[in-house]
């Protein structure tokens, strides 16, 4: 029988990086996540890989660039603040099609904000984490045993398709401990690095790793293909979770840390015989539209719920077409509900 | 024993962050599903220091609880953080050589032992965090002494056994102290 | 016979470099080397943004084009997974001494294993003009109209002087493209500093001396001779620091 271990959030994303045969970090500190990196710099020489602590979260980001180039598996972590420093490295990791995993431990913002968790990135790990035409996979575990699973997956899907994944977490998941069990990882197979700037051996044209395409007909093409790559993920990669949705009064659409205090709030709810249905995107990035779209029509409305502004409320209005209402409870700046105010958001939703 | 939430206080160096994985990890040897959520940040560098542990048979949603069943508490700002929030008929468990005041709530179970000083009387002035312990599981069903020193002797390493026989001989302490 | 070839470490491409522009030959010294080095194979060439942005063309060896001025980060990415590969940046003014700073002093500080090949040609041309980090002062680009004023904007950076001060730096040399004779002194400094990363030496810097004869307003000729009067003065030629002499110097001592 496989062995439970409790592990902090964050050593739980650097120890299944390690099992998904990552051996490059780079990164550099900030609360919440710095563990990573103190895990790396201790774990890394055990398994002869390296961990290097960056000037900065840009030149971290374009040392990722380097590594993946080189057809390495390779990984970054930060918190929001050094997120948007890593913008412009990660629009030239997708523009170079690079794989890459880069971990977001979410902390309360603008600007140098808190350092209390929140999901207030959500906007910029979904919509606009660089400039230019581009996407990123994102993933929101909400367990400690799903970060690990998510971890691996992400180097996965970042290498099945050449591109850059995030893993959106938040400083709760980073700190708390839960127990995980590796055993359950299930490592997809991936395709040889044939594209890798490893140098030609004489054998081969040479390599070229680039984002730049002075010829905006060459450049089009390019994005457009790469979008096609996109309506594959959209249409393979799609995960969420899903309860009680058919006849529901109302369902709650949360992710991450903010969907288990829901979670929580929905069991209350229903034993107290409210009809509430519960939805969690898995992937923010491809959304699970099709799904909610369906939903609109098993449900009569939506209730979203994160730590931010309700920056996910356009995704599912979006999703279902606006056919059903949706309302929005959240908190933001570090702040957490507790599981008895989303319970009277949603009795306030339903009067 | 359905879900049972611990909400550990007190200053960092106290050991509180230690006293709550120890709580997880019986739960986790058990087969019990538990959460460990920490206060982290510039609070926790000499200032306060706090946890939430939550043990449950079931699938456990919410890591956070404004309202924990149990409340172990060594400082007393933290006490006075903390003690309004216990749940209706929870427990306190509250180390009187560092918290001068009395609860005067009558809807919740309270226990007072002072194990600082009691610590440092038995020469383990680092362990008035497991003398806790020991009351914790004296005075809850929580977990018996047997299920917790299980849990030590898992999690402290073999190569030190002389700290995981004082701990036991810590809880030990806090488990048989009478008032 | 053949006397004069293209390297073999160039491709067919041609340059797309202003005529006149010492870009071509700095290429074509880098190119010789890598085949008398034979290390063409085994070589990623790491080119941020800039003048340069498309040697991906030109270098018949894996390519990496980077953000601007993140060059020394890459090739840190690079060369930690590859350590026996060789990796080279080729880099501006505006890319290596203002926007990527920070990069080359800690890729420097790290003493990373990499080599390289900074253009000085005190003026931003691939942007058409504007003042670089290196711009003299006195130097008239379009965003210093009157004439560099210190007061105003600063005093450049020396970069060799700069990062000689750096203990990780193994060899940082400045040499002038001006002219034949100190074309020559390029080619053996260039060498030099892959040599140096062959036998694993550390972090190896050449700054080139250089011209912009479009930008400067000038012709190629007047160019070179600006390089000369005002250029080499501001910013004299010289090995600043060359760790691997003084360890040769001590065995020879001993």
């Amino acid at each position: 029988m496989s062995e439970l271990v409790l592990m902090k959030g964050n050593e739980a994303i650097s120890e299944a990086a390690i099992k998904s045969g990552c051996r490059y970090y780079f990164g550099y500190p900030i609360t919440p996540q710095t563990e990573i990196a103190e895990y790396m710099s201790k774990r890394m020489p055990q398994v002869d890989g390296l961990c290097i602590q960056a000037e900065s979260e840009i030149a971290a980001i374009n040392m990722v660039l380097g590594a993946s180039s080189a057809g390495a598996r390779v990984l970054t972590s930060s918190s929001s603040p050094g997120v948007s420093l890593k913008g412009e490295g990660i629009s030239y990791l997708v523009g170079s099609d690079l794989p890459c995993v880069i971990v977001n431990v979410q902390r309360g913002g603008p600007g140098l904000g808190g350092i209390q968790p929140a999901q207030s990135d959500y906007y910029q790990a979904t919509k606009a984490m660089g400039h230019g035409d581009m996407r990123l996979i994102v993933l929101a575990p909400n367990s400690i045993q799903e970060i690990i699973e998510l971890t691996s997956l992400a180097f996965d899907l970042a290498d099945l398709y050449r591109t850059p994944v995030m893993i959106l977490a938040d400083g709760a998941l980073g700190q708390m401990m839960e127990p995980v069990d590796f055993d359950k990882l299930q490592p997809r197979e991936i395709p040889e690095k044939t594209w890798a700037a490893v140098g030609h051996q004489n054998k081969r044209e040479p390599n070229i790793i680039n984002s730049l395409y002075i010829e905006p007909k060459d450049l089009e093409d390019l994005v457009i293909e790469r979008y096609k790559k996109y309506d594959i993920i959209n249409e393979k990669e799609v995960k969420y979770e899903e309860e009680n949705i058919d006849g529901s009064d109302i369902v709650i659409v949360s992710y991450g840390i903010t969907s288990r205090i829901a979670k929580t709030a929905v069991d209350k709810l229903r034993k107290n015989g409210i009809n509430v249905g519960y939805f969690r995107p898995v992937t923010l990035s491809p959304f699970p539209a099709k799904r909610l779209g369906e939903i609109a029509d098993m449900t009569k409305r939506f209730l979203v719920t994160e730590l931010n502004m309700g920056q996910m409320v356009d995704d599912v209005k979006l999703a279902t077409k606006c056919k059903k209402p949706v309302d929005f409870y959240g908190r933001t700046g570090g702040m957490m509900p507790s599981p008895d105010e989303i319970y009277q958001a949603v009795l306030r939703t339903l009067k | 024993m359905g879900i049972t939430s611990i909400v550990a206080a007190g200053f960092g160096g106290q050991g509180i962050l230690f006293m709550g994985k120890q709580l997880a990890l019986a739960g986790m040897y058990l087969n019990k599903k538990v959460t460990w959520l920490p206060s982290y940040g510039p609070e926790s560098r000499g200032g306060t220091s706090n946890c939430t542990v939550i043990i449950s048979d079931d699938e456990i949603g919410s890591p956070v609880t404004p309202n924990p069943d149990i409340l172990i508490v060594m400082n007393l700002p933290s006490y006075i953080k903390f003690h309004g929030s216990i749940a209706k008929n929870g427990t306190l468990i509250c180390d009187s050589s560092l918290v001068s005041e009395r609860s005067s709530r009558e809807d919740i179970d309270k226990y007072y032992i002072p194990a600082t000083s009691v610590a440092y009387k038995n020469n383990m002035p680092k362990l008035a965090n497991v003398i806790m312990l020991g009351k914790l599981i004296a005075a809850t069903n929580i977990f018996t002494p047997d299920e917790l020193i299980m849990s030590m002797q898992k999690s402290i390493p073999s190569s030190k056994k002389d700290l995981l026989d004082l701990n036991i001989k810590a809880l030990d302490i806090g488990f048989n102290y009478k008032e | 016979m053949v006397v004069f070839d293209r390297p073999k470490s160039l491709t067919d491409k041609e340059f797309h470099y202003c005529p006149g522009c010492m870009h071509g030959v700095v290429h074509r010294i880098i190119a010789e080397v890598l085949d008398e080095l034979e290390i063409k194979g085994k070589t990623v060439g790491i080119a941020p943004v800039g003048c340069s942005v498309f040697a991906y063309n030109y270098f018949n060896c894996d390519m990496i084009q980077s953000p601007h001025g993140r060059a020394p980060a890459v090739a840190t990415g690079v060369k930690r997974v590859l350590p026996d590969n060789i990796i080279f940046t080729y880099q501006g003014d505006g890319d290596l001494a203002a926007i990527g700073t920070a990069e080359t002093v800690h890729a420097a500080a790290r003493g990373e294993n990499i080599t390289i090949i900074f253009i000085n040609n005190a003026i931003y041309g691939m942007t058409c003009g504007q003042m670089a980090p290196t711009t003299i002062p006195g130097q008239i680009t379009s965003t210093s109209p009157y004439g560099r004023k210190p007061e105003i904007q600063g005093l450049p950076i020396k970069v060799c002087e700069m990062l000689a001060a750096i203990d990780g730096t193994a060899y940082a040399e400045r040499v002038s493209a001006d002219c034949v004779k100190n074309i020559r002194g390029v080619k053996k400094a260039i060498k030099k500093a892959f040599i140096n990363q062959i036998e694993k030496k550390g972090f190896s810097i050449v700054e080139v001396l250089s011209n912009c004869p479009t930008y400067w307003g000038m012709s190629p000729v007047e160019s070179l001779e600006w390089v000369k009067t005002n250029m080499i003065p501001y910013y004299p030629l010289g090995v600043y620091k060359d760790v691997t002499a003084n360890k040769e110097n001590k065995k020879e001592e001993e």
